[in-house]
C-alpha cells in the first residue's frame, strides 16, 4: 500500500525531472563552455527515483501486497521468495519498469564515463535519451501503471505462470534488457553525433565500448532464454524460430554488424552512413520487438496482456522515433566522399563489408519470416505460419561463403594486402574437406550440402585454432570470438545431424525396445512441495553397449494457477545430452515419453560463452598504441 | 567516354541491384513453398479439393474424444459445428486437454481425417490461439 504510493509518485517525479533536464540541456547547449553539473545530478536523481520505484514494486511482491493490481495478478503467498522477487519483472508492467531502469542507468553511466568528447555532444545525447525516457514514462504511467490500486483487497493472488518459475528465466529479463535496451544509448549518441557532424574515428572508438556492452548482454540474454526453452518447454530443441525468438535475434544481427562496422570506422573513416543506419536500426528493431510482443499480435509467454491501447501507443512512439532519426540522418549527415575509393578489393574492409551484406541478408530473412504472417493476417485475414524450413532453406546455404570469408578476412590487412602463407590456408581447406567427408560419409541425406557446410565450419575452426598458436598481438579477442562462432556452428550442425529421438506412450512398469535402446518405466513417486505437487517417473535406459542411465523426469502440478509443467531430466556429458521428458495425458493411464540423445549440446552453450568472452576481452583491453 | 571511377561505380550499382532482385525472388519463392495455412474444421469441410501441403487445424479438443494407445493418440478437433478426427504419434504438450484449445500441424488424409505431425505447445492455461478464437467465433 505504502510502497505503491511511493513507487507511483517516484515515477511521476521522474517524468518531471525528464522535462527539467531537457530545459537545462537547452540552456547549457546555447552556452556550452562548461558542462552544467546540475544536469549530472538530475540524471542521477532520475535514476535513483526509478530505482526507488522498482524497489517499491519488489517489496510489494515480497510482502504479497495484493492491494497492488500487478502483484495480485502475478503473485501468490505460497510462492518461494526467489520467484516472488523475479515475478517483479515477469509481467508486463514490471518488465517495463525494468526497461525504464535500464534506460536511466545507461544515460547516467554514459554521462559520467564520457570524458574526452565535446560538451554539446554529451548534452544532445542526453536530450535524445530523455525523449525515449519520456515516452516510456508516459507509456508506463498511462497504460501500464505497475502501482494500480485494487479495492476490496483480495485475499490471495492469481500466481505466476509456473513455467516462468525457473532460475534461468528469473535472470533472463534483466540480462537481456541490459543489451536490448542498452542499445538505446547507441541510438541516442549516433543521432547526437550525426547532428553535430562529428562522426569520426575518435567517436567510433568511444561508441565501440557501448556497442560491446550491449552486445555481450544481448548475447547472454538470448543464451539464457535458449537454455530455458531447452529444458523447460520439453521439445528438446534450443531454437524454434518462434517470432519471439526472432525479435531478439534481429537486434542481435544488427548489433553484430554494427560492431564490425565500428571497427572499420575506428581505423579508417569509411562506412559512416552505414554505422549511423545500423545504430538507428538496432534500437528501432528492439522497439519493434517490444511492439510485436506487447501488443498481443504475437502470442507467446512474453505476451502478458492484449491491450490494443498499448500496442497503438508503442506503434506511434516507434514511428515518431523512426521519423526523427530519418530526418536527422538526411538533413544533418554529410558523407565524406574522399576516402570512399581508397581501399582495394582484397582487404580487411572488403571482407567485413561482404560479411555485413550477408548479415543484412540473414536479418531480412528473419524479418520477412516474422512480419509476413502479420501483414497477411491484417490484409487478407488469412492465417499462416512460417516454420523452420523457411529459415533453414534461406540461411544455411549462405553460411558457407559467410564462414569462409570469416576465416580469411581477418588474415587480410587494412587498405590493401596480399594473402600471406597461402600454402597453409589451402592445405587447411583441404584437410577440413577431407575430414567432413569422412564424418558425413555414412549419411545419405543431403550429402553434398552437409559436407560443404561442415568443411567450411571446420575450416574456420582450424584457421582460428592455428592463430592461437601464432599469437599475433591485438587480435586475441577477435580470434576467440571467431573460434567460438566456428565451434557454435559445428555443434549446431552435429547436433542436428546426429540427434536421435524416441517418442512413445508407456504405462508404469512397461518397457519399450528398439534395436539400439531399451526404455524401462520402473515406477512413479509422488512428492509434495509448498506450491506444487509432483509426479516423478523413474526410468532406466539401456543402450546397445549395455550402459544404463537412470533418468527421473518430473511432472509438476502447480496449485495456483492450476497448470501442469514437465521438468525434463537431462544427463549432460561432454559429448552428448540424454534428455527425457514425460507428459500425462488427461484421464489416461499412458504417459507420453520422449527420449532424445543430443550430441554436443553442452558445446552450443559453451561456444556462445566463448564468443561473449571474446567481446569482453575486447572491452577491457587497453587501447594499444597507434 | 566516362572515367574509370564512374564505370566502376556503375558496375557496382548494377551488381547490387541484381543481388537485391535475386534475394527478393529467393525469399518470396521460399516463403510461398514453406508457409503453413491455418484452417478450421468447418473450412476443411468446404474444401473443393484436398491440398497435399502441410496445414494447421485448430479448435477445441472434443470432450471424451482422446483415445491413447502405445504408439498413437487419437482425438477429435471441433469448432462446435464440424469435427475432424486426428491421429498423432509424437510428443504431447502439457496443456493438451479435453475441452481446451489446440492447434495441430500435419496433413489431410480426407475431409474428416487429419494426420498430425506436431501438436503445438501453449504457454498458459487461459491462452487461446487467436486462430482458434476466431475459428470458434465464426460459428
Amino acid at each position: 500500500m505504502l510502497f505503491s504510493i511511493i513507487g507511483h509518485y517516484s515515477l511521476i517525479l521522474g517524468l518531471l525531472i525528464s522535462l527539467t533536464l531537457i530545459f537545462f540541456s537547452i540552456n547549457n547547449f546555447k552556452n556550452s563552455k562548461s558542462f552544467d553539473t546540475k544536469i549530472l545530478s538530475f540524471t542521477f536523481l532520475q535514476f535513483i527515483l526509478v530505482v526507488v520505484s522498482f524497489l517499491c514494486l519488489i517489496l510489494s511482491f515480497i510482502f504479497s501486497d495484493f492491494s497492488n493490481e500487478t502483484v495480485f495478478n502475478n503473485s501468490h503467498t505460497t510462492k518461494p521468495l526467489f520467484y516472488k522477487i523475479s515475478g517483479t519483472w515477469g509481467n508486463h508492467e514490471g518488465s517495463l519498469l525494468l526497461w525504464l531502469l535500464v534506460l536511466t542507468l545507461f544515460i547516467f553511466l554514459f554521462l559520467i564515463k564520457t570524458k574526452n568528447q565535446p560538451i554539446k555532444y554529451k548534452i544532445l545525447t542526453l536530450v535524445f535519451q530523455q525523449v525515449i525516457i519520456i515516452g516510456f514514462f508516459v507509456f508506463l504511467i498511462k497504460t501500464s501503471n505497475p502501482f494500480n490500486y485494487l479495492y476490496p483487497i483480495p485475499e490471495e493472488g492469481l500466481g505466476l505462470n509456473p513455467i516462468l518459475q525457473d532460475p534461468a528465466l528469473a535472470i533472463h529479463p534483466p540480462i537481456l534488457y541490459l543489451g536490448y535496451v542498452g542499445s538505446s544509448i547507441i541510438f541516442s549518441s549516433a543521432l547526437a553525433a550525426t547532428s553535430l557532424n562529428m562522426i569520426s574515428k575518435k567517436w567510433a572508438s568511444h561508441i565501440k565500448k557501448w556497442v560491446l556492452i550491449s552486445w555481450v548482454f544481448l548475447t547472454l540474454g538470448i543464451l539464457l532464454g535458449s537454455i530455458w526453452a531447452y529444458y523447460e518447454l520439453g521439445w528438446g530443441g534450443f531454437w524454434f524460430w518462434d517470432p519471439v525468438e526472432n525479435v531478439s535475434l534481429m537486434p542481435w544481427l544488427a548489433l553484430t554488424t554494427l560492431l564490425h562496422c565500428v571497427l572499420v570506422l575506428e581505423k579508417k573513416l569509411v562506412l559512416t552512413s552505414w554505422v549511423i543506419i545500423l545504430s538507428i536500426s538496432t534500437f528501432t528493431l528492439s522497439m519493434c520487438g517490444t511492439f510485436l510482443v506487447r501488443s498481443g499480435i504475437l502470442n507467446s509467454v512474453h505476451t502478458f496482456a492484449n491491450d490494443p491501447e498499448r500496442g497503438l501507443f508503442i506503434l506511434i512512439f516507434l514511428f515518431s522515433l523512426i521519423f526523427i532519426s530519418l530526418f536527422i540522418f538526411f538533413f544533418f549527415h554529410k558523407p565524406n566522399q574522399s576516402n570512399l575509393n581508397n581501399f582495394f578489393w582484397l582487404s580487411k574492409e572488403t571482407s567485413i563489408i561482404i560479411n555485413n551484406w550477408f548479415m543484412m541478408y540473414f536479418l531480412s530473412v528473419v524479418l520477412v519470416g516474422t512480419v509476413y504472417p502479420i501483414f497477411l493476417d491484417v490484409l487478407t485475414s488469412e492465417k499462416i505460419s512460417v516454420g523452420p524450413p523457411f529459415y533453414h532453406k534461406l540461411i544455411i546455404p549462405f553460411l558457407i561463403p559467410f564462414l569462409l570469408i570469416m576465416a580469411i578476412g581477418p588474415k587480410l590487412k587494412w587498405i590493401k594486402s596480399n594473402l600471406e602463407d597461402k600454402v597453409y590456408l589451402i592445405s587447411l581447406l583441404f584437410i577440413s574437406f577431407l575430414l567432413s567427408f569422412l564424418i558425413v560419409k555414412n549419411f545419405n541425406s543431403n550429402f553434398l550440402i552437409n559436407t560443404i557446410l561442415i568443411s567450411s565450419a571446420l575450416y574456420l575452426f582450424f584457421v582460428t585454432l592455428r592463430d592461437f598458436f601464432i599469437m599475433k598481438k591485438n587480435n586475441i579477442s577477435q580470434n576467440i570470438a571467431h573460434f567460438g562462432f566456428s565451434l557454435l556452428i559445428l555443434s549446431i550442425l552435429f547436433n542436428s545431424l546426429f540427434s536421435t529421438e524416441i517418442i512413445t506412450n508407456l504405462k508404469v512398469g512397461e518397457t519399450f525396445e528398439t534395436s539400439t535402446t531399451k526404455i524401462i518405466f520402473k515406477n512413479i513417486n509422488q512428492k509434495k512441495e509448498k506450491n506444487y505437487k509432483s509426479v516423478v517417473g523413474n526410468f532406466s535406459i539401456q543402450n546397445s553397449n549395455g550402459k544404463i542411465d537412470n533418468l527421473s523426469p518430473e511432472l509438476r502440478i502447480y496449485n495456483q494457477p492450476n497448470i501442469v509443467t514437465s521438468e525434463a531430466d537431462i544427463k549432460t556429458t561432454l559429448l552428448s545430452d540424454k534428455f527425457l521428458v514425460i507428459n500425462l495425458v488427461q484421464n489416461q493411464d499412458y504417459f507420453n515419453v520422449r527420449y532424445q540423445v543430443k550430441p554436443f549440446m553442452l558445446w552450443i552453450w559453451l561456444s556462445v560463452l566463448l564468443i561473449s568472452l571474446g567481446a569482453l576481452i575486447s572491452l577491457f583491453k587497453k587501447e594499444y598504441e597507434k | 567516354m566516362y572515367g574509370r571511377k564512374v564505370k566502376l561505380r556503375f558496375l557496382f550499382i548494377v551488381l547490387i541491384l541484381i543481388t537485391l532482385i535475386l534475394t527478393a525472388f529467393l525469399v518470396l519463392k521460399s516463403l510461398e513453398e514453406n508457409v503453413v495455412y491455418f484452417q478450421s474444421p468447418s473450412e476443411i469441410k468446404l474444401l473443393s479439393e484436398l491440398d497435399k501441403k502441410k496445414i494447421r487445424v485448430g479448435g477445441m479438443v472434443k470432450k471424451n474424444s482422446i483415445f491413447i494407445t502405445a504408439n498413437e493418440v487419437k482425438f477429435i478437433i471441433t469448432d462446435f459445428k464440424n469435427d475432424i478426427n486426428v491421429t498423432y504419434s509424437g510428443a504431447i504438450p502439457n496443456l493438451f486437454e479435453e475441452g481446451k484449445g489446440v492447434v495441430a500441424e500435419g496433413f489431410l488424409k480426407d475431409r474428416s481425417l487429419f494426420s498430425a505431425t506436431k501438436i503445438l505447445a501453449k504457454h498458459d492455461e487461459n491462452y487461446m490461439p487467436p486462430e482458434v478464437k476466431e475459428a470458434l467465433g465464426k460459428k
